[in-house]
């Protein structure tokens, strides 16, 4: 057993984390900012930052993911990372030829006082950013929120700096995803399209992290929102902002500086997040939901009916960030499953009492936690005490499921061992029919492997 | 190559074009898309196969996240390493230090775990906040006995060789604490194997079958108890050049052990390895045994590998790992193939190591220290490569580009070292190689 060293007994923590269901800003800032055509993510700090995110990502996606570093030493964190980030910069556009270098900070630079904005500042000022090039940069130390906090300012940084509001109103929706999947986003503008709604996607990482095979190597993928979305965005009629901590603070941005209103809603995971959503499109786009939609919807609820008695009761562990098992723990609630147990490494408030809201009636007994110590060694502890019968989360759940011989989905970030989460979607109504495709897939192998032979089913 | 860091030109050059001696050793530029990582890096992954120690990451979260369980080190006992442990420092801590966190977070680990030892491992900022690392450890190692051992390993204080040197640093608090063991007359330390894919036990099957002691490995399969005796050994043998020749160093000028550095990859130089140390003993029955061995491992190893030499002969390969000692092994293995090295690089390489690649490489062949992806992509085109052996953020690069890949890192599946090893490599590089996807690259239209 690896997990041999779990205890049963919870005991509080205070000053340890151990097996931790988070990890830090800066990645979350490079992601986003992959999504974003002809972009450099480009990491302030030490070489190893920039080179764990780029493995990261790489094993997640399976695809090449490139980002710089300003390559600390020993110097620059005793004068300050200035010299190498005006260095950088001058490199950056002289050899890689990007149109838009994101800059994002890490613990080490933030901790030694770089000022992002005032050496950025510089830089233009020296004549380092050519002409029609853009240098954008957000603070993401890891000491502060998770990697979900740093996908969330890098957006913010790029409307704050991009979008801009010149009077003349576009018949555009803008939609911010959250840190969802390429496929997940393919699937929101395919939904959005089918709606005949005009929109903006930002990020954008289909066409960027699962790109087809050509023989040819190309450091900046087709797709990513461009410069020019971007700037339209601020000229559009609504922003629907899907997760409260992957783009609220985005949305916010776009309301106050392009006075374009939002409509704040989950990632459209499951049947009931995908109806909000689906209607906020309807408000923002002033459109009415085509029967093609309800149709969707439709096959969604069939496959439900015909399956409840499968999910009926189950007990279902989760972990992952806020806004995706918000959504997920609702839609799980919804075809009557029981998410006892639920663990986010993310802070923040509202994920208590979104909680609350999904699960005080129908599963009281659920526990949750999100912030500090609630890691996957507490997760695994919560089990211990009384068994679930499926997990549902990131790769790091395989260990508690081969101890446990629990049945485990993969779904969240990161998944190191397994693919489809670049080309399924699991948002939308078709998503959520994967979603269940893949519970049912787990339960019924695990029903067909350990019934006894009398009660081996061939029809099930 | 006009496309290149200016300032990158000394760290590339073509064999039988340019006579100068390759840059080395040098810090990367800022700015570039490296491929090298950090301090901590190249500490934890030196340290990380220590299975019954334990292994605790002082700073914010990601460094913690990152390195948990990433290495494919494997343990027969114990699998403690496996866990992730840190004191995920918030911004309070970093205003108000972090020491205190640590302490608890120590007392309470070794309370619950009883680990033989403990490696404190410093992240970026912990040395800019100030926190009193060796103070903390001394306090823990006095109240519970054990060994806990400051890793300081900063990520910007250097390279990820720089890491090696730390790790090593640290290793050597524990050698020699252990007086009471009486090894046989012919024992050694195996250093720098980290027993990915259980390459670890191939090489002590071998040394046994010579009729040699293995007294501890570090780090692979390592157990503290092993490491504190480890200076009761013989004799050093190191592999990988850079991770480990420090302690080697060390353990010669501290207790007269001496070293020798050898790889196991590649039927030559693995035979080698066996040989070398059956002449430092000098002893003809152990010479006669390694002789035996290599015999038979061969006769029957040369036959299986002829098919695959066959559909590999002339094919061209580029190769980018982590140390360019292994990157020497291997030119020489894919050449037992039939293959052609034409492009070889390394992110830690010194002159040395290049000097030998230079003499080992033919005419044409490129020579690369510290390189990036769009530097790969351009090499790999202008030879017409067919195979590229490197890690983790090279294995897409390689597929974009319609090549064959063998991860020789962490991610590798199958073990390389030894004759088997040699087998499975080839393998691996025959099956990529010839893949039936590589022709449905250009659609029919």
């Amino acid at each position: 057993m690896i997990l041999r060293h779990t205890t049963k007994e919870v005991k509080e923590r205070t000053a340890l984390t151990v097996n931790p269901a988070k990890t830090c800003q800066p990645i979350g800032a490079m992601y986003a900012a992959l999504g974003v055509h002809g972009c450099l993510p480009h990491s302030h700090g030490s070489q190893g930052c920039c080179s764990y995110h780029r493995s990261t990502l790489t094993r997640h996606y399976k695809e090449p993911v490139m980002a710089s570093t300003s390559s600390f030493t020993e110097g620059s964190s005793v004068f300050g990372g200035q010299a190498n980030l005006l260095q950088a910069i001058d490199n950056i556009f002289g050899i890689y030829d990007p149109d838009i270098i994101a800059v994002h900070s890490t613990c080490l630079s933030e901790t030694i006082g770089d000022d992002l904005g005032q050496i950025v500042g510089k830089a233009k000022d020296d004549g380092k950013i050519p002409e029609g090039k853009h240098v954008v940069q957000a603070s993401t130390p890891s000491y502060v929120g998770s990697h979900v906090t740093g996908y969330a300012n890098m957006v913010e940084a790029f409307v704050k700096y991009f979008s801009f509001n010149t009077n003349e109103k576009i018949r555009q929706v803008n939609l911010l995803s959250g840190w969802v999947e390429p496929s997940d986003m393919r699937e929101i503008k395919r939904i959005t399209e089918m709606m005949d709604i005009k929109s903006v996607l930002l990020p954008d990482t289909s066409d960027v992290l699962d790109t087809p095979m050509t023989g040819k190597y190309k450091m900046y993928p087709k797709g990513g929102t461009t410069v020019d979305e971007i700037v339209s965005m601020g000229n559009s009629m609504k922003t629907v902002a899907m997760g409260e901590w992957c783009s609220k603070k985005a949305a916010i941005m776009l309301d106050n500086k392009c006075k374009v209103p939002f409509s704040l809603t989950d990632v459209p995971i499951g049947l009931s997040a995908t109806d909000r959503f689906v209607q906020a499109l309807s408000t923002a786009g002033k459109v009415s939901i085509p029967e093609i939609i309800s149709e969707e919807r439709g096959r969604l609820i069939d496959v439900i009916t015909d399956m409840h008695q499968y999910f009926y009761g189950k007990r279902v562990a989760l972990w992952g960030d806020p806004d995706t098992l918000i959504p997920l723990v609702e839609f799980l609630v919804d075809i009557d499953m029981k998410p006892v147990y639920i663990v986010s490494g993310t802070p923040g408030k509202r994920f208590d009492k979104r909680m609350e809201e999904i699960l005080s009636e129908k599963v009281p007994e659920a526990k949750y936690k999100n912030g500090p110590q609630a890691d996957m060694f507490l997760m695994h502890q919560w089990i211990k005490e009384e068994p679930v019968d499926l997990l549902i989360g990131n790769t790091y759940g395989k260990y508690i499921s081969r101890d446990e011989g629990i049945p485990f989905v993969r779904l969240g970030f990161p998944i190191l061992d397994r693919i489809g989460h670049s080309y399924f979607p699991t948002v939308g109504y078709q998503g959520a029919i994967r979603i269940l495709e893949k519970i049912l897939g787990e339960i019924m192998d695990e029903q067909d492997a350990k019934s006894p032979e009398e009660s081996f089913e061939l029809v099930m | 190559m006009n496309q290149f860091l200016k300032d990158r030109e000394t760290q590339i050059v073509t064999k039988g074009k340019q006579s100068a001696e390759i840059a080395c050793e040098k810090k990367s530029l800022a700015g570039s898309v490296s491929q090298r990582a950090c301090v901590f890096c190249g500490s934890r992954v030196v340290l990380y196969p220590i299975a019954d120690a334990l292994h605790v990451i002082h700073g914010p979260v990601g460094c913690a996240s990152y390195t948990w369980d990433i290495r494919g080190a494997l343990s027969s006992g114990p699998q403690l390493h496996r866990l992730s442990f840190t004191t995920d420092l918030k911004e309070k801590d970093v205003v108000f230090g972090g020491e205190k966190k640590l302490y608890h977070a120590l007392s309470e680990l070794i309370d619950k775990h009883q680990p033989k030892a403990a490696f404190v491992f410093s992240t970026c900022i912990i040395g800019v906040i100030g926190d009193d690392v060796e103070a903390v450890c001394r306090q823990v190692t006095r109240e519970k006995g054990i060994d806990v051992i400051p890793v300081m390993s900063e990520g910007f204080n250097g390279t990820k060789k720089d890491g090696y040197k730390i790790a090593c640093g640290a290793l050597s608090r524990l050698v020699g604490t252990d007086d009471s063991y009486k090894p046989s007359k012919y024992s050694i330390n195996i250093l720098g194997d980290f027993n990915l894919a259980g390459e670890l036990w191939i090489l002590a099957e071998y040394y046994k079958k010579l009729g040699v002691e293995l007294v501890s490995c570090m780090t692979g399969d390592g157990r503290v108890e092993q490491i504190r005796r480890a200076h009761k050994a013989t004799l050093n043998v190191v592999q990988c050049s850079g991770s480990m020749v420090h302690l080697a160093k060390e353990m010669e000028e501290k207790y007269g052990i001496p070293f020798m550095k050898v790889s196991y990859f590649g039927i030559e130089d693995m035979s080698d390895a066996l040989y070398e140390v059956a002449r430092f003993f000098k002893d003809e029955e152990m010479m006669q045994n390694a002789r035996e061995l290599v015999r038979e491992e061969i006769s029957q190893l040369l036959p299986a590998l002829q098919p695959y030499r066959q559909k590999l002969e002339g094919k061209k390969a580029a190769i980018y790992v982590g140390g360019a000692f292994k990157a020497i092994s291997l030119v020489k293995a894919l050449r037992l193939l039939g293959m052609k090295t034409v492009v070889v690089g390394s992110q830690t390489g010194n002159a040395d190591d290049y000097k030998l690649l230079k003499e080992l490489c033919d005419d044409g062949t490129i020579i690369v220290d510290d390189s990036n992806p769009n530097e790969l992509s351009e090499f790999v085109k202008l030879t017409g490569a067919n195979l590229f052996i490197g890690g983790v953020k090279e294995r897409p690069i390689a597929h974009k580009l319609g090549l064959g890949f063998c991860d020789h890192n962490h991610e590798r599946k199958e073990a390389l070292a030894g004759y088997v090893g040699m087998m499975n490599f080839a393998k691996e590089v025959y099956a990529s190689v010839t893949s039936p996807v590589w022709k449905f690259i250009n659609s029919p239209t």
